[in-house]
């Protein structure tokens, strides 16, 4: 019994410590991805828009599908910035839309230079939809905004061509060659965007690819973010450009969280499961060794529930010792993963364990915990309610 | 005077059904039982005087027939009217003493007061009690292991008076004991009977010990013959 206790107090603990990390992960991982690409991203225009639209209907929820047709055509970038700008104004939920050109070029330092994504921005509109702000690792944004001729690198683009605030690169490309100043470096988390993106203003950018629309699209910002496939599939609808939510762009990973936190519930609940068995096994021998005691208390008049009831409440009370002391324990436990130092660059940038106190990882443990407690209680201590007084009595003289 | 009935019993049957084949143990048993008095069963083995017990004692139920306690239809009543029946009017000793192995002695006769309701305070001292009379109270503290065979049958019967039940349904409750207990456990069912007008039925291989009781009721093959 003691052991099917420990069990139930490890399970719980573990179940809430292993949610808190995976879950913890996966919102920190979901709050880099908005801040850094924003909600949704309109690009494309259709063109051919008549009859390539299908819609489905899942569990729903809209999906809008685009089938491209042979002659289906369409035009690179957002042609009409304003009315888009505009037309988006009258949907709800919207907190920021900031226009974006994006191209691609060569970054010289003094000895060296490398590739890179540039996203020309409009650093008002674009700290509205991002938190661009706030992953400036060196530098001051207000140099970057009072200087056209200014641009922000990602961290790891700095560090190969070892460029720091101050110094002045080339960029290569489009239509000729730019000169500009480092107003500072960034750093997202995301590799992928550290080592190869860098923003400038959108001006600039205008100019130095010579074409005004291809290649830009608006980066949105969403007071709820969990909108975003609906509204993205609206606009798409409405506007005829391309809408892409962050849950679709994001799909892959978003999907590997997800596996990971359920099978982490699924293996921690296992412990559970076997408590329950542990305890079910005691409860069923116990019911058997008592038979007689509880037959001959049944003939001096206590009643069928009166021996279920010392099952249960066997049952409830190491429930309940087991949920409060492993909701404790998990809860403790939380804290000190989080306080583990680990580096994590790659999906995001992390120094220690992210945990993410949420009481529904609470709230599951206790339910899954008392299904199992109870079935494992329940089921002895109806046999115990069964017990015929006079069969066992006849049967043991 | 003239009594009128604790219990009736009429025109019992009771079967078992094994294999679908049933063996008919009860064959039309009737019989009645008056306050303060005690009656005796006997038989041979197997003619069903066990089972009459249980149907009497409400812990079975018999294929047809009547049985009234204090003139109310007990076999009318739902399983829960039983159990408190049991705890209130009807108290049963056994071949073997059934004491709690857990409990002490004065836990063990203090359990049915306690399920009446009663606080462990009240319950402890009615215990003491009827240990008291039973010349057992030096031996409250005791676990029922650490008592001699007669000493434990007295302690189940204390158990069984407890609650002042109106009928002891007694089954074979000396069968393990020797002469001398057997006589002891004896006295003090029969001083029941007669001192706190208790009805006792009891089962009983004990010619001797039959002979005394007030009346004795003889079975044979699932009938009563006298
Ligand atoms: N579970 C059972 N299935 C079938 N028959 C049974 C069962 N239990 C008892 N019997 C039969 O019922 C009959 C009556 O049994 P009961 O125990 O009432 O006899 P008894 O008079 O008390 O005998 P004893 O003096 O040996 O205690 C017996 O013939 C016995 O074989
Ligand atoms: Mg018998």
């Amino acid at each position: 019994m003691a052991m099917s206790l420990i069990g139930i107090i490890f399970g719980i603990s573990f179940f809430v410590i292993t949610q808190a990390q995976t879950s913890g992960f996966e919102a920190f991982f979901i709050r880099t991805i908005l801040g850094t690409n924003g909600a949704i991203k309109i690009s494309d225009r259709f063109q051919d828009m008549d009859g390539t639209v299908s819609k489905v209907s899942e569990d729903g929820k809209s999906q809008f599908f685009f089938r491209s047709r042979e002659e289906a055509r369409y035009t690179e970038g957002i042609v009409f910035p304003d009315e888009i700008r505009n037309a988006l104004a009258s949907y709800q939920g919207i907190t920021g839309i900031s226009e974006v050109l994006e191209g691609t070029a060569e970054l010289s330092g003094v000895s060296r230079s490398f590739p890179v994504i540039f996203h020309g921005i409009r650093h008002h509109d674009h700290s509205q939809v991002s938190e661009l702000d706030n992953q400036l690792i060196g530098g001051v944004m207000d140099n970057f905004t009072t200087d056209p001729m200014s641009i922000l690198v990602g961290s790891r683009i700095a560090e190969r061509l070892m460029l720091k605030k101050g110094d002045r690169v080339v960029m290569k490309g489009g239509t000729g060659t730019i000169q500009l100043k480092i107003a500072g470096l960034f750093e997202t988390g995301v590799s992928q965007i550290d080592k190869n993106r860098i923003y400038i203003h959108l001006s600039t950018a205008r100019q130095f690819k010579g074409e005004r629309f291809a290649g830009s699209f608006f980066q949105v910002g969403l007071s709820n973010p969990e909108k975003a496939p609906e509204l993205a599939a609206q606009i798409q609808y409405h506007l005829g450009h391309r809408s892409v939510s962050w849950q679709e762009r994001e799909k892959v990973w978003l999907d590997v969280f997800k596996a990971l936190r359920i099978s982490s519930a699924i293996t921690v609940s296992s412990i559970l499961l076997l408590s329950g068995l542990g305890i079910f096994n005691v409860f069923a021998i116990m019911v058997i060794e008592k038979t007689r005691d509880i037959a001959i208390l049944r003939s001096m008049g206590f009643s069928r529930f009166d021996a279920s009831a010392v099952f249960l409440w066997q049952g409830v009370i190491i429930l309940f010792i087991g949920l409060l002391s492993g909701c404790i324990f998990g809860f403790i436990g939380t804290y000190f993963i989080s306080e583990i130092p680990l580096r994590i660059r790659g999906i995001f940038s992390t120094d220690s364990f992210v945990v993410n106190w949420d009481i529904s990882h609470y709230l599951w443990a206790i339910t899954i915990a008392s299904v199992f407690v109870i079935i494992a209680s329940w089921i002895p201590a109806r046999r115990a309610g069964k017990i015929e007084p006079a069969k066992i009595i006849r049967e043991t003289l | 005077m003239k009594h009128s009935p604790l219990l009736q019993a009429k025109n019992l049957r009771y079967s078992f059904n094994e294999a679908g084949i049933p063996t008919h143990v009860l064959k039309d048993v009737s019989m009645e039982l008056l306050p303060g008095e005690i009656t005796s069963i006997v038989g041979p083995s197997g003619c069903g005087k066990s089972t009459l017990l249980y149907l009497l004692g409400l812990l079975d139920r018999p294929d047809s027939g009547d049985i009234f306690l204090h003139e109310k239809d007990v076999l009318k009543c739902d399983d829960q009217t039983r159990t408190v029946l049991r705890n209130h009017k009807l108290g049963f000793v056994f071949q073997f003493h059934f004491l709690i192995k857990e409990l002490s002695v004065l836990d063990n006769v203090a359990l049915p007061m306690r399920k009446a309701g009663h606080s462990a305070t009240t319950s402890h001292k009615k215990a003491r009690n009827v240990l008291d009379k039973f010349g057992l109270l030096d031996k409250a503290s005791r676990f029922p292991h650490k008592l001699s065979g007669g000493e434990q049958q007295r302690v189940a019967i204390a158990r069984a008076i407890i609650n002042s039940p109106s009928l002891i349904l007694a089954d074979e409750p000396t069968g393990n004991l020797d002469s001398e207990n057997s006589k002891i456990v004896y006295s003090v069912l029969s001083k029941l009977a007669t001192e706190e007008n208790i009805s006792v039925l009891l089962v009983t291989h004990n010619i001797e010990l039959a002979q005394s009781c007030n009346r004795v009721i003889r079975m044979r093959d699932g009938r009563i013959i006298e």
